[in-house]
């Protein structure tokens, strides 16, 4: 079918917005089960120590109040922590909820209250009375000492070795600088929240769940909790974002499905906003990035050295370093990845995990090198361009970051920029531009995602993969692809997802859905096609003009009576091949970004943002721009205004709701421009597509903290960069 | 959530005699700070009185060519009320940098006065807080305190008042108006809100059984110059840094002849220094001399270990909010740019 043709490529509106709009699209915590309880978790005060006792008296006697579940009294389960490993996870033993007296980290559950409504099971809660004999804690990263991981995470690739000589050629060089960057936990708040409904039955557990991947929580559940004659089906039709912290089961569907466990009865459990800070967060981390180049400004050594945070339990590990090794030419690399433990949750993925703290810190060193240089910042990183990966010694299957530099450049008029910092003031403004690059790993899933397309009997296609549709567009993507693959429109087309009774498909995760589970359903489609034709030859009904339908509906609704079984369906598996490459593959972007600071009061706006993309095949322009704006806000918000404000006094987080957890407002959002640069690729993914979910953040931040140096002459190396940071730069400058 | 018997008060006399026979009970105005703290089970009134039906809802003018304010007209109301726009534009953008347009629709002049801090660990019950629990502790003195008090600070409390419309209400000079078993009084806002001193648990001379009726603006002051000033964390819905409300009037012979200003963000009350103002009056509107007011308006202040930048940025704010006001270029509460 010719291209003009195909609705993949086109820019259709999201086909779950008018269910959502509606009300009719239900999220976990919206499954009315008749005879449901209600959990509330009572949350540890102290970020070390054991809990000593436990008073449920007072609260077991309030009104409503089922069954409170602690460490003490709580349904057996598998002691060895192997068990409770899942696809995600890090090296370590994953947190138990209720295991045993240990406290981990403030926040944490020790006891579970089930009541008949939300309201007992909350206002019990606060009367359960925790004693603790409380040990030292560190929550600080700068008082904890690093180490280098013994066990690598699976899925995460190990630092690139060394090459060449760093240490001599940064010895020699002629130009060089060396800082340190710091940035601040961050925590993912989708907006919706942490939620599992459990109904209970004695043959089937059905689980509604707030997840990222359907499948590993079944497994999960079934192998933590015994439920092995019973069938598990974990559903998550609708999730209101993630952003990584539904990759791993989570402490809600743990301790929702333990209690229904404990009392055989359907249970809920919803946890307020103020508790999913003790999920998971994005690791804050020590960064140093040493750089030196020859007077043309060609990179002669790269050293980056990173510490990040970690739970005492797991060590978490994201590829925070990956693309100092082979975003710029260079021959001498050293990269140093360590952990640093702290008493907290274990940090989890967040948005370009990894990719967008190391980023900031390499960025803003290339900055800094440009100045040292006195060379235009996308001159330094166009002189260091490279078209093969030398870190795996590799061409890559595409690469347009060039074009994003010249498209990014071009719209946002980098031209006209004046290259002395300060030099750009309008009124009592100083205006300042700064740019960064942005890359992410382009692959698809390792695991297998299975797709099954069925036709219906009303005559049209049912579409179905466990994958789940975390406000991404994935519903939208499917359809615009089943529909081109089976040659018929999308109103022909059902998708269902998000249900662990569907097609295995892994977590939804890396930006590698569109790219898998889409080549999956293309694949199903076009053997489903092949089948259907070959059935419509031999019935003598197919009916064939140029650019018509394969069949009517009424044909096929006659055709597939014609069948055994009454059944006309196929299936496909896509997965990536973990090894053998000769390419590798990435997405990129070039990000552009005008600042104004008011610099006597420390104020700064962020007017202008544009971001150039070469992410190959875009399926979607609507849906694509959407996730490149929510992104690029994200950006700002980790640029300027987010951090869980921990005391490590208390070891606690002092974030406890949006009114202090701060997010870029509508008035910290101005212009941003997504540009859509092409890439044809016909290696990296059978549709050419590379995936967009965490590109759009990567370059944010460095680009905006780059731009608040050229306008204010101040380098902020620390995020967020917030008012105070700024008022001090200032006075230690003047 | 602490269980709570819910009243609707039919009078105001109903409402002070609840008060009087429920001394732990508490009035429910809009109820966008009250419920939320009693959702933390940071505040546990076993009654709620509900003053929703009461006649508290006018903006009338007083014979003296001042304004009366109700004490249940909501923030939105008084902000576009014809009255306060064209006579108290100061009060009106102070109440438009506050919060978003729902809280305020929501909000009442009352609920706005009383309105409790902003402070983490105040909104905490699993930490330590002596304005919340007397006697616990106050872990923000060496915790988390970039926002909190460089003036008028105790031992025991370093928290702020974190209300925008009371900074103007501050600067223009209004008095409360408030009534209890023994009758109605007024209190200057001045003496309303208190520094924490050693019982930080209170927050201001309002009595227990005392309830608000409303505010009352002094006359208008002709021809006067203004401007509302907030700097924050971010360019919206958020709560002051600090804060700067100022009211000027200049003579023709172009020197200052009033002058009305007050600081949010920086104090558990709104910060005036009349001294201050007074020394500001016949002299030309010039950075100098507002370089000097605000260095002695911010004489006393004593940094913490996080908010040391607060001194100099209160300073700043400040100097350019009188710079805006003399200038007749008020600070713009929907264009984020500081001019
Ligand atoms: C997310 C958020 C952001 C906000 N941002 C800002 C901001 O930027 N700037 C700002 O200034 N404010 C801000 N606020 C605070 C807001 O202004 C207050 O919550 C509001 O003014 C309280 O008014 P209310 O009528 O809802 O009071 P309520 O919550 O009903 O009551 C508050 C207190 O006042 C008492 N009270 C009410 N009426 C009377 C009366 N007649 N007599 C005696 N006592 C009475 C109540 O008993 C209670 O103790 C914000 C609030 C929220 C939730
Ligand atoms: S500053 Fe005041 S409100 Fe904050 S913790 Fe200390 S005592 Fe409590």
């Amino acid at each position: 079918m010719d291209q003009e043709q195909t609705v993949t490529g086109k820019s259709i509106f999201r086909i779950d917005g008018p269910p959502k709009v509606r009300g009719e699209a239900k999220y976990a915590a919206e499954y009315n089960i008749p005879d449901l309880l209600h959990a509330y978790v009572v949350t540890a005060s102290i970020a070390k120590g054991r809990i000593l006792s436990i008073d449920l008296a007072a609260a077991r006697r309030f009104t409503g109040v089922v069954e409170i579940l602690c460490h003490k009294n709580r349904p057996w389960f598998w002691p060895v922590s192997f068990l409770y490993k899942d696809t995600a996870g890090p090296p370590g033993k994953p947190f138990m909820p209720l295991y045993d007296d240990r406290v981990y980290f403030s926040g944490q559950p020790v006891a579970l209250v089930i009541a008949e409504s939300l309201e007992a099971a909350r206002d019990a809660a606060a009367l359960v009375d925790v004693m603790y004999e409380t040990e030292q804690h560190t929550t600080d990263l700068a008082a904890s000492t690093a180490f280098k991981p013994r066990k690598h995470r699976i899925g995460v690739a190990p630092v690139p070795h060394p090459t060449g000589d760093a240490d001599r050629a940064f010895a020699v060089a002629p130009v060089k600088i060396e800082s340190t960057y710091t940035t601040s936990p961050e925590n993912h708040h989708p907006m919706e929240l942490f939620a599992t409904t459990v109904q209970w039955g004695d043959k089937v557990v059905t689980v509604y769940d707030k997840t990222q991947s359907p499948k590993s929580v079944e497994l999960f559940l079934k192998v933590a909790f015994r439920l092995i004659r019973r069938k598990v089906r974990v559903v998550s039709s609708y999730v209101g974002g993630a952003f990584g912290l539904g990759l791993r089961p989570q402490q809600s569907v743990f301790l929702a499905v333990m209690a229904a466990k404990a009392l055989k009865r359907s249970v809920r459990l919803v946890l307020p906003r103020d508790h999913m800070f003790a999920l998971g967060y994005r690791a804050n981390a020590t960064q140093t990035v040493s750089l030196a180049a020859d007077k043309k400004g060609r990179l002669q050594a790269i050293r980056h050295r990173a510490v990040a945070a970690t739970s005492q339990f797991e060590d978490a590990q994201d590829p925070m370093l990956l693309f100092s090794a082979s975003i710029y030419r260079c021959d001498n690399i050293k990269l140093t990845y360590e952990l640093a433990k702290l008493d907290t949750v274990s940090p989890c993925d967040m948005r370009a995990p990894g990719a967008a703290t190391g980023m900031f810190a390499l960025e803003s060193a290339m900055d800094e090198l440009a100045y040292a240089l006195d060379i235009d910042p996308l001159a330094l990183r166009l002189a260091n361009y490279t078209e093969r990966d030398q870190s795996e010694n590799r061409p890559f299957s595409s690469k347009a970051l060039r074009e994003c530099y010249a498209q990014g450049s071009g719209r946002f008029g980098w031209g006209k920029r004046s290259h002395a910092p300060r030099s750009m003031r309008e009124d009592k403004e100083l205006i300042g531009w700064g740019m960064a690059t942005g890359a992410w790993e382009a692959a698809m899933s390792p695991a297998p995602a299975r797709a099954e397309v069925r036709l219906r009997g009303d005559g049209k296609f049912e579409v179905t993969s466990s994958i789940t549709d975390i406000g991404t567009g994935t519903y939208t993507i499917l359809s615009q692809i089943a529909a081109d693959a089976l040659e018929t429109t999308m109103d022909r087309i059902v998708v269902r997802l998000g249900d662990s009774a569907l097609p295995f498909n892994p977590i939804q995760g890396g930006s590698w859905t569109a790219a898998t589970s889409g080549a999956a359903v293309q694949s199903a489609c076009r053997k489903l096609k092949s089948t259907i034709r070959s059935r419509a030859k031999q019935a003598g009904v197919l009916e064939r003009r140029q650019g018509a339908e394969l069949l009517s509906a009424s044909a096929l609704v006659d055709l597939l009576k014609l069948q055994r079984g009454g059944k006309l369906s196929a299936t496909a598996t896509k997965f990536s091949l973990p090894f053998g490459k000769n390419f590798s593959s990435a997405t990129h972007a070039a990000v552009f970004a005008e600042v104004r600071v008011d610099e006597e009061l420390s104020v700064v706006r962020v007017t202008r943002i544009v971001c150039a993309v070469a992410a190959g095949r875009i399926l979607n322009p609507n849906t694509a721009r959407s996730q490149i704006i929510g992104a690029t806000v994200m950006g700002i918000g980790k640029a300027l205004h987010e951090d869980a404000a921990y005391d490590h006094n208390l070891g606690r987080c002092m974030a406890h709701s949006f009114g202090d957890y701060h997010i870029p407002s509508n008035a910290d959002v101005y212009d941003i421009d997504v540009v859509f640069v092409d890439e044809a690729d016909a290696q990296v993914s059978p549709l050419g597509v590379k995936g967009l979910g965490e590109i759009g953040v990567v370059a944010v931040a460095p680009a905006i903290a780059n731009a608040i140096f050229h306008a204010t002459g101040q380098r902020m190396r620390d995020l967020p960069i917030t008012i105070d940071r700024l008022a001090r730069a200032r006075s230690g400058a003047s | 959530m602490k269980r709570f018997t819910y009243v609707r008060a039919v009078s105001i006399d109903q409402a002070i005699e609840s008060l009087s026979v429920h001394p732990d009970a508490k009035l429910l105005a809009g109820g966008t700070n009250l419920v939320d703290l009693m959702k933390y089970d940071v505040s546990t009134p076993t009654t709620i009185i509900d003053i929703n039906d009461l006649p508290l809802r006018e903006i009338s003018e007083t014979a003296d060519g001042g304004l009366r304010i109700g004490a249940l007209v909501t923030n939105s109301e008084v902000a576009v009320h014809p009255s306060v726009a064209r006579h108290y534009p100061l009060l009106a953008s102070a109440i438009f940098a506050g919060a978003s347009a729902q809280l305020r629709n929501a909000a009442t002049v009352a609920g706005n006065l009383m309105q409790r801090t902003r402070c983490s660990y105040f909104y905490d019950v699993l930490t330590p807080c002596n304005k919340r629990a007397p006697g616990s502790g106050c872990p923000a003195r060496t915790g988390l305190n970039r926002n909190h008090a460089i003036l008028g600070a105790s031992q025991l409390c370093v928290a702020t008042h974190p209300s925008d419309m009371c900074v103007a209400l501050a600067a223009i000079g209004a008095t409360i108006i408030v009534q209890g078993p023994k009758g109605v009084r007024s209190i200057p806002l001045a003496d309303f809100h208190r520094l924490p001193g050693d019982a930080p648990e209170k927050d201001t001379t309002l009595l227990v059984d005392e309830v608000i009726l409303g505010i009352v603006l002094p006359p208008v002051l002709e021809h006067h110059r203004y401007s509302y000033l907030k700097i924050r964390d971010r360019l919206s819905y958020a709560f002051a840094i600090v804060s700067a409300a100022v009211l000027l009037t200049i003579n023709d012979e172009a020197a200052i002849s009033t002058a009305q200003i007050a600081l949010g963000g920086v104090a558990h009350k709104p910060w005036r220094n009349t001294a201050a103002e007074a020394l500001l009056i016949g002299r030309p509107a010039s950075r100098v001399n507002f370089d000097q007011f605000a260095s002695m308006l911010l004489s006393g202040s004593v940094a913490l270990s996080e908010n040391d930048f607060k001194i100099d940025l209160a300073h700043r704010t400040v100097v350019r909010a009188l710079e805006q006001a003399a200038s007749r270029t008020p600070q713009s509460q929907s264009d984020k740019r500081v001019h």
